[in-house]
């Protein structure tokens, strides 16, 4: 049997926990150094993985399967595409930046910050590697409790942590159990766990209203977690209790998972009523975009802002699905199929940009809140000629996140867009107008309010620039923006051999 | 009576000599002597002996004396959980009892009764016997309940737990006597065929009569609603150790007697069980959990918590389908649930236990920034707390999985959607502990909780078999599914 790479990802982190554990906790410069080092693991596998998956013939490569529990026909089965192939990579990726900022400010009970954040990465990595409902699900909902408690034992108490932190709990819970219910009904229509075989099978595809309240059970968890409107709420209550890292990782893979499941499970495994449905998805997607942007406009805590943010920009990547998913049985075979694979394809790749994005952008208002110990926006003001290397970051990541072409965030943007003009031109057209609000909210209040206008040099006048490490933290991120601005090819290449293979199979 | 009679009685000959012999360990020790201090030892090392028997008689399908007494892998899957729970309380109770009552050797002697009279009552096969056992089993109980008399609490807990439990036992009895003047036997199978055979139109209510009136005295034992009244204050009042024996091996023990008795003696009845059993079912989950909410005592809200507990239990036999070649018939899903159940929740009450031994609150308040002054407690709390939820790699969960899977298995989909709704409302409270113990510091001067040597053991098995069932349920599955095959044939 070949070396299990995939299993090897997911559990090293979880190994690495439990190291942790065994490391008395006064000795936090080895609980540090430790927890990178075997972060760093994963992520060298995960980059070898990139290389090696095969985008012809793709599909699902590097799998492995294992009876898990044979009585009911639980089996652990793994396995990567293209669209998994980059999640994992950003998981890695992300943690690894995470631990290593995390290594120089977190202060307080460092050893349960690195066993929880080692132990919430196993979690993430495992849900984009299962292909079995059962397995899929105990991810889903493992990483929900480290997350938990980092929102609440490291939040900022004036954020009130410990209320973001049983809200964050419960929306995703509400959500999951409803998802529960549906993999039950699957198995017992199907006779089968594997998510493969469910997109094969589809169940239910003779009972709509069961087929319909499956879907739901579904979505509504998936969208929850994405998250998208009416479901946001818990969003900005938790990044903005919980610490840097956790932020980062929250918006950088967190919201993945839910948006991932769509693309892995809803799209696939019921086509049918995701087409019926396209409609209401597109009309939250939509919502979710111009309303999360006109939000950002009336913020005035910076990190409130880039959650909300989050709400709208995560908007581009439900309206990407719902286009494919409205592209079924809509004539012109080739045209549409066409259309779908890009909408799919920008979605997919906004979920990765955003990630390297947002994530910047938590990091970022991080470096600045360590050092004023406030996020108010209107305290601030000239601080580009007191920080200009900060200013230079900031303002790539934020142009980055306003998808200015050159950048990123520009292609999948486009792709987004090109693919719902062709598919879902109304909603499309409403949806563009977000991108017009987020210019104005990037532009106007975070740029315009921290670095221009007059310097209040009593109040701010011993700020220093950004610190080596920072600089370590935001670099890798800031070369993925501007490589993948320049050049999207490879990345889009990987993506589009699962998406089109997806489109093909509905 | 033969040989082999008496082979197929050792788990209850153990126990019954092992309930003397601590008697008379007790009598001959003296006070404050080494024999003394090596009772709950000696205990232990009877269960074993007990449990040991138990497991070496699985697989046999015999009945004894006359038809009153079976013994099936039904009875010895109860036998072994039984036997497993009590050996966890004997070792909770080892310190807890310490400078709070000089009479240990009693109590280990009564838990030890309290066990036989459970292996009984769970292969009874005859409405006798099991009255009898149940009897056995409550009144050790209600001492056990008041064993601190000097406690007003403990006293009041016995005394409500008495009351409640004479009502219950004779509404129970009435039941059994309607039924043998409708049938003429106190057989469950002779109960059965009579009735099989059709009763004269005008004693059909017996049946119904039967069901409601049975299901007092079963109810009782589990808690479920409306017979749950005593639960809270006994729970609260009672020694902690024998709140963790009522709320795990005394309520399978109505599990197991619920089970055998409506599935053979009353087949005829399924349809009119099921429903009343389905709407106990949701009333118990929403009320035990709605009102868990407020609890500020850890002990009252595990109380409601384990009202709400049994309300999912009850799920798998609102959602029977034996017979059918089903993977989720309900009924294992009970028993998987339940076992996975007693790990976690006598889990839970150690913790408590430990907790209480050494501040002597049991006020959820207390518990701020656990898991700085007892970190071992604090992580294995969250295990049981997060089992209890049903978070996946926990045995909780797998119970979870079984019992609403039987819900939708039957396309009983408003039972379990209510069912799931009550779990993420319960999410609420078992985390609200959790946040007490890691994320509100700890007040000023608040002293490192040390666990006593024995509870760490059994903390210990109780964390590993929780995550055990969690992560690799297989060999449980197989276990509680062979445990309920014999009921299927029925």
């Amino acid at each position: 049997m070949n070396f299990p790479i995939l299993s090897a990802i997911t559990f090293i982190p979880l190994l690495g926990a439990l190291l942790v554990l065994l490391i008395p906790k006064e000795d936090e410069g080895t609980i540090k150094r430790l927890s990178i080092g075997i972060s760093v693991i994963p992520l060298a596998l995960s980059i070898y993985l990139w290389f090696a998956y095969r985008t012809t013939p793709g599909g699902m490569q590097f799998e492995e399967l294992a009876p898990w529990i044979p009585a009911i026909d639980v089996r652990y089965h793994v396995g990567v595409d293209g669209l998994s192939v980059p999640l994992v990579f950003l998981t890695t990726f992300l943690t690894t930046l995470s631990l290593y900022y995390s290594a120089h400010t977190i202060t307080h009970r460092v050893k349960e910050f690195f066993f929880l954040f080692l132990l919430l990465e196993t979690g993430m990595l495992g849900v984009f590697v299962s292909l079995d409902f059962i397995l899929f699900y105990v991810f889903w909902e493992v990483g929900l409790v480290p997350m938990y408690l980092l929102i609440g034992i490291w939040g900022q108490p004036k954020d009130r942590p410990q209320y973001a932190a049983i809200k964050f709990f419960l929306y995703t819970l509400a959500g999951s159990v409803f998802m529960l219910l549906a993999i039950i009904g699957i198995y017992l229509t199907t006779g089968s766990f594997d998510i493969l075989e469910a997109a094969k099978a589809r169940p239910f595809a003779d009972n709509f209203p069961l087929a319909a309240a499956a879907f739901w059970a579904f979505f509504v968890a998936f969208a929850i977690k994405v998250p998208s409107f009416p479901f946001h709420t818990w969003l900005p209550d938790a990044h903005t209790a919980a610490p840097t890292a956790g932020s980062v990782i929250l918006a950088g893979i967190l919201l993945k998972l839910g948006a991932y499941g769509m693309i892995r499970i809803v799209l696939p495994v019921f086509p049918t009523a995701f087409k019926f449905y396209a409609p209401i998805v597109a009309a939250l997607a939509v919502i979710s975009i111009v309303y999360g942007a006109l939000v950002c406009m009336a913020q005035w805590d910076l990190k409130r802002l880039i959650a909300y943010s989050s709400v709208s920009h995560m908007g581009y990547v439900m309206l990407g699905v719902a286009a494919a998913a409205a592209s079924l049985n809509l004539g012109d075979a080739a045209e549409v199929a066409r259309s779908a694979t890009i909408a799919l394809n920008g979605a997919a790749l906004q979920m990765f940009n955003h990630g390297i994005i947002t994530g910047g952008l938590f990091f970022l208002v991080g470096v600045i809140y360590e050092r004023a110990h406030t996020r108010d926006l209107q305290a601030f003001g000239g601080l580009g000629a007191k920080l200009p290397y900060y200013y230079g970051i900031m303002a790539v990541t934020c142009l980055a996140s306003l998808g200015l072409p050159g950048l990123a965030g520009f292609w999948s943007e486009f792709f987004v867009f090109r693919g719902a003009f062709a598919l879902i031109p109304v909603f499309a057209v409403i949806g563009i107008l977000g991108v017009v609000v987020t210019a104005a909210y990037i532009l106007w209040k975070v740029i315009q309010y921290v670095f221009l206008g007059p310097f209040n040099a009593e109040k701010w006048g011993g700020l220093t620039d950004m610190a080596a490490f920072e600089k370590v933290t935001m670099w890798p991120l800031v070369f993925f923006m501007v490589f993948f601005g320049f050049w999207p090819t490879p990345i889009v290449n990987l993506l589009n051999s699962a998406t089109s293979a997806l489109i093909a199979a509905l | 009576m033969t040989l082999e009679t008496l082979r197929l009685l050792l788990p209850q000959l153990a126990l019954l000599v092992l309930g003397l012999l601590v008697l008379a360990l007790d009598l001959a020790g003296g006070r404050g002597g080494r024999l003394r201090k090596s009772l709950p030892y000696v205990t232990l090392g009877g269960l074993v002996v007990a449990l040991g028997c138990a497991l070496a008689l699985w697989g046999q399908e015999q009945s004894l004396f006359w038809g009153m007494l079976a013994v099936d892998p039904f009875a010895g899957f109860f036998q072994v959980l039984a036997v497993v729970g009590v050996g966890l309380v004997v070792l909770s109770a080892v310190d807890y009892l310490h400078g709070r009552t000089p009479w240990a050797g009693e109590f280990y002697m009564l838990l030890t009764f309290a066990t036989l009279a459970i292996t009984l009552a769970v292969g009874a096969t005859n409405l006798l016997m099991l009255y009898l056992a149940m009897e056995f089993l409550s009144i050790t109980s209600y001492v056990l309940a008041g064993f601190f008399r000097e406690d007003r609490k403990s006293s009041e807990a016995a005394l409500k737990y008495f009351l409640y439990g004479a009502i219950a036992s004779g509404v129970m009895l009435y039941g059994m006597s309607l039924l043998y003047g409708a049938t003429g036997s106190l057989d469950m199978r002779e109960i059965a065929q009579a009735l099989g055979a059709g009763l004269e139109p005008s004693l059909t209510w017996v049946g119904y009569a039967a069901i409601v009136l049975l299901l007092t005295g079963f109810g009782f034992k589990i808690a479920l609603v409306p017979f749950h009244q005593w639960a809270p204050d006994t729970y609260e009042g009672a020694p902690t150790p024998v709140t963790a024996f009522l709320a795990s091996a005394s309520k399978a023990t109505g599990f197991a007697v619920l089970t055998r008795t409506f599935l053979t003696a009353l087949p005829q009845f399924q349809v009119d069980w099921v429903a009343v059993l389905a709407g106990v079912s949701m009333v118990s989950m929403t009320l035990g959990n709605l009102v868990a909410l407020k609890q500020t005592n850890i002990k009252r809200m595990l109380a409601y918590s384990s009202i709400a507990q049994a309300g999912y239990i009850v799920i798998g036999l609102a959602c029977i389908a034996l017979g059918a070649e089903s993977r989720f018939n309900g009924v294992n899903g009970v028993l998987l649930y339940l076992f996975a159940y007693l790990f976690t929740n006598v889990g839970a009450f150690l913790g408590v236990i430990a907790f209480e031994a050494r501040t002597g609150s049991n006020e959820i308040a207390d518990y701020a920034g656990l898991v700085r002054r007892s970190p071992v407690l604090a992580a294995t709390l969250l295990v049981f707390l997060l089992s209890l939820t049903g978070i996946p790699a926990t045995g909780g969960f797998v119970g979870k999985l079984f019992v609403f899977a039987a819900a939708i298995q039957v396309q009983f989909y408003a039972l379990a959607v209510v069912a799931i709704l009550n779990s993420v409302v319960a999410a609420f409270y078992y985390l609200n502990v959790v946040r007490y113990m890691f994320f509100v510091p700890a007040e000023e001067g608040a002293a490192a909780v040390a666990v006593p040597r024995p509870i760490a053991w059994a903390l210990a098995v109780a964390t590993a078999m929780t995550l055990l069932i969690g992560l690799y349920p297989q060999p449980f599955i197989n276990w509680t599914t062979a445990a309920v095959r014999m009921l299927a044939a029925l």
